[in-house]
């Protein structure tokens, strides 16, 4: 769980980084120097394009899974502030307390009345400590279903952002049924008379993103994973080590492209080129418009109808062999 | 570690004494006459531990005799990740499969105990921890829909220490959305949901299916839980408080309505099945 992150780029970033430190001092360099380097620097900039299109394409499972991660990835807090107006934070579960490692909150899309769910991992250290680095307790699940529910009132649709690397594995989490709350809340979710889409931006770690991940449309952004088990406890069950938590993210099948294969998610939203966290604002526009298009789609399909849509969704979900028939 | 696996040995070793008329129990170190044991309904005489027993053990200790018509026996598991550790997936399965007769993990079925009509499911903590994949889910959301069809009660007792099964990726996890939406529309009918934890229900099942019953009864020292206690450990840094995640834990904190014997669980569930019967709609 403890990863250290020295510095804010990954290894397989380093070439570009390099190509954009040149650009940049090239043009530092024609301004202070008032010489006209826009041809140069023109090259350097499709080079640089080419060299990130080159990268991004041929990314293995476990450097998605290292971008899902990146401290500089985009987090709910900052899809709420570029993709939605208006948002007005909603606090509390009525039982127990306020967790912090999930946001809630009324918003507009474009207009239209939203009720926004999403993991908060915080970004400074002691905003992570604050929020618990996204990993809830119960109340953080019961908090996220009574807005639900809230929304379910007045009939507004829910947006909900899966990032986390789990639901939190510790004492008091047990002991106040961190199981039964995710459990409850993913029955809840698959009866709702609102339409929900979800939209694993970052880490969909277990059944910790599933608590607030049972939707009518099940998004992925392009180098966001979602997977069953941590590549790291995989590995640890698999090999006893930690270490090989590469393999395990092959094995996996935990990208954003085998889950689409999979049909276990309905859509891949793109990040702009070199990754989200490289430009928030371009990622953000990409969220919207994929919101945008699908909410409009539930425009005037009766609950009852949705709800079981919903659950046909669910169920066409698994592979095994019966006799005579073969599930797809 | 290697203290581990000698005291593994030595307990196997005691297990296989031909004639094999006495027994270890786990829970008192005491060596304890078998035969007393399998009377009990493999619970120990001298301390009440509960061993793991079968799905088929289970069945027949709970359903009526010659009243159970088992269902959909026929979905066998795929191995769609192509999924290999150290051992391959397929051969996983095979050896579980040897291990304990069974197909799946799950076996589902209508049946009657005490007389009263309903879908019974049980999870096998010996095939592969009892842990839920594609076939699992499906057995499991399709018994619940019988039990809609049938109108019937539903009633299932959990053995998945493993959760949702590792070597099937997402599927496996979208069974735990799946068999908690079918759990949605039976709670819609009015008819109940028992569930009967028993040793290990954990991570997965216990996040779905497992505590979604209109009651929670459990066995009693059964571990139940949503995060391994290795886990927990190893996050927060300390030991873990005494009987943390056991059945007695858990009522403790208010998250099981009773903690039941073996012995007594099939009369219990009769007695809840005739307190909480299915009314007439009242709106219509
Ligand atoms: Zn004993």
């Amino acid at each position: 769980m403890a990863q250290t992150v020295p510095k804010n780029y990954l290894d397989f970033e380093k070439p570009i980084i390099e190509l954009e430190k040149m650009i940049e001092e090239l043009e530092t360099f024609s301004v202070t120097t008032e010489t006209d380097l826009s041809s140069q620097i023109g090259e350097l900039r499709e080079r640089c394009d080419s060299l990130k299109k080159d990268i991004f394409s041929k990314l293995t499972a476990w450097q998605r899974v290292q971008l899902a991660r990146h401290p500089n990835r985009p987090l709910t807090p900052d899809y709420i502030e570029f993709v939605f107006n208006d948002f007005l934070e909603l606090h509390g579960d009525r039982r127990f307390g306020d967790d912090k490692a999930v946001v809630t909150g009324l918003a507009r899309l474009n207009g239209r009345r939203v009720m926004v769910v999403g993991h908060c991992k915080g970004r400074a250290v002691r905003e992570k400590m604050a929020c618990n680095f996204g990993m809830a307790h119960p109340e953080g699940y019961r908090k996220a279903l009574h807005k639900m529910c809230l929304a379910e009132k007045f009939r507004l649709p829910v947006i909900t952002f899966v990032d986390t690397p789990g639901a939190y594995p510790g004492v008091g989490a047990e002991e106040r049924g961190q199981a039964h709350a995710i459990a409850e809340n993913i029955r809840e979710m698959s009866r709702l008379r609102v339409p929900i889409v979800t939209i694993v931006i970052g880490e969909g770690g277990s059944g910790g993103a599933l608590g607030i991940g049972v939707a009518d449309r099940l998004a992925i952004m392009e180098n966001a994973y979602y997977s069953v088990i941590s590549p790291e406890g995989c590995a640890s069950i698999l090999w006893k080590t930690s270490e090989r938590a590469e393999d395990a993210a092959n094995t996996l099948k935990l990208t954003a492209q085998d889950l689409k294969e999979f049909g276990i998610v309905d859509d891949i939203v793109p990040e702009p080129l070199g990754g989200a966290h490289r430009d928030h604002i371009g990622a953000a526009r990409s969220v919207r418009a994929y919101l945008e298009s699908t909410l409009a789609e539930f425009d005037g399909v009766p609950c009852g109808e949705l709800v079981d849509r919903r659950y046909e969704r669910l169920k066409s979900v698994g592979k095994y062999l019966e006799p005579a028939v073969v599930s797809t | 570690m290697v203290w581990k696996r000698i005291k593994k040995f030595a307990f196997s070793r005691k297990k296989s004494v031909p004639e094999g008329l006495w027994m270890r129990c786990p829970g008192c170190e005491k060596m304890v006459y078998k035969k007393m044991v399998e009377e009990g309904q493999m619970v120990c005489p001298e301390c009440n531990f509960h061993f793991e027993i079968g799905a088929r053990e289970r069945v027949s200790l709970i359903v009526d005799e010659g009243k159970f018509e088992e269902l959909f026996s026929d979905l066998e598991s795929v191995d769609p990740l192509h999924f290999s550790g150290k051992k391959a997936y397929k051969d996983r399965l095979s050896v579980a499969q040897e291990v304990t007769g069974l197909k799946e993990a799950c076996i589902i079925g209508r049946g009657e105990i005490e007389g009263k009509p309903v879908v019974f499911g049980v999870t096998d903590s010996k095939f592969m921890r009892g842990s839920m994949g594609s076939v699992v889910g499906e057995k499991i959301t399709r018994g619940i829909e019988t039990a809609v069809q049938d109108d019937r009660p539903f009633v299932f007792v959990s053995g998945s220490g493993g959760g949702a099964r590792m070597d099937e990726g997402m599927f496996s996890l979208i069974q735990m959305a799946k068999t908690s939406a079918a759990l949605a529309r039976l709670h819609e009918t009015g008819l109940v949901y028992i569930t009967v934890l028993t040793h290990p229900t954990m991570g997965g099942a216990m996040a779905s299916f497992a505590a979604l019953g209109d009651l929670l009864i459990a066995e009693p020292g059964a571990h139940i839980g949503f995060a391994g206690p290795r886990v927990i450990k190893e996050t927060v840094g300390k030991d873990l408080p005494a009987g943390f995640q056991k059945s007695e834990f858990l009522l403790e904190h208010g998250l099981i309505d009773m903690i039941v014997n073996r012995p007594e669980l099939k009369a219990t569930i009769a007695r809840l099945l005739d307190y909480l019967q299915k009314q007439p709609d009242e709106s219509a």
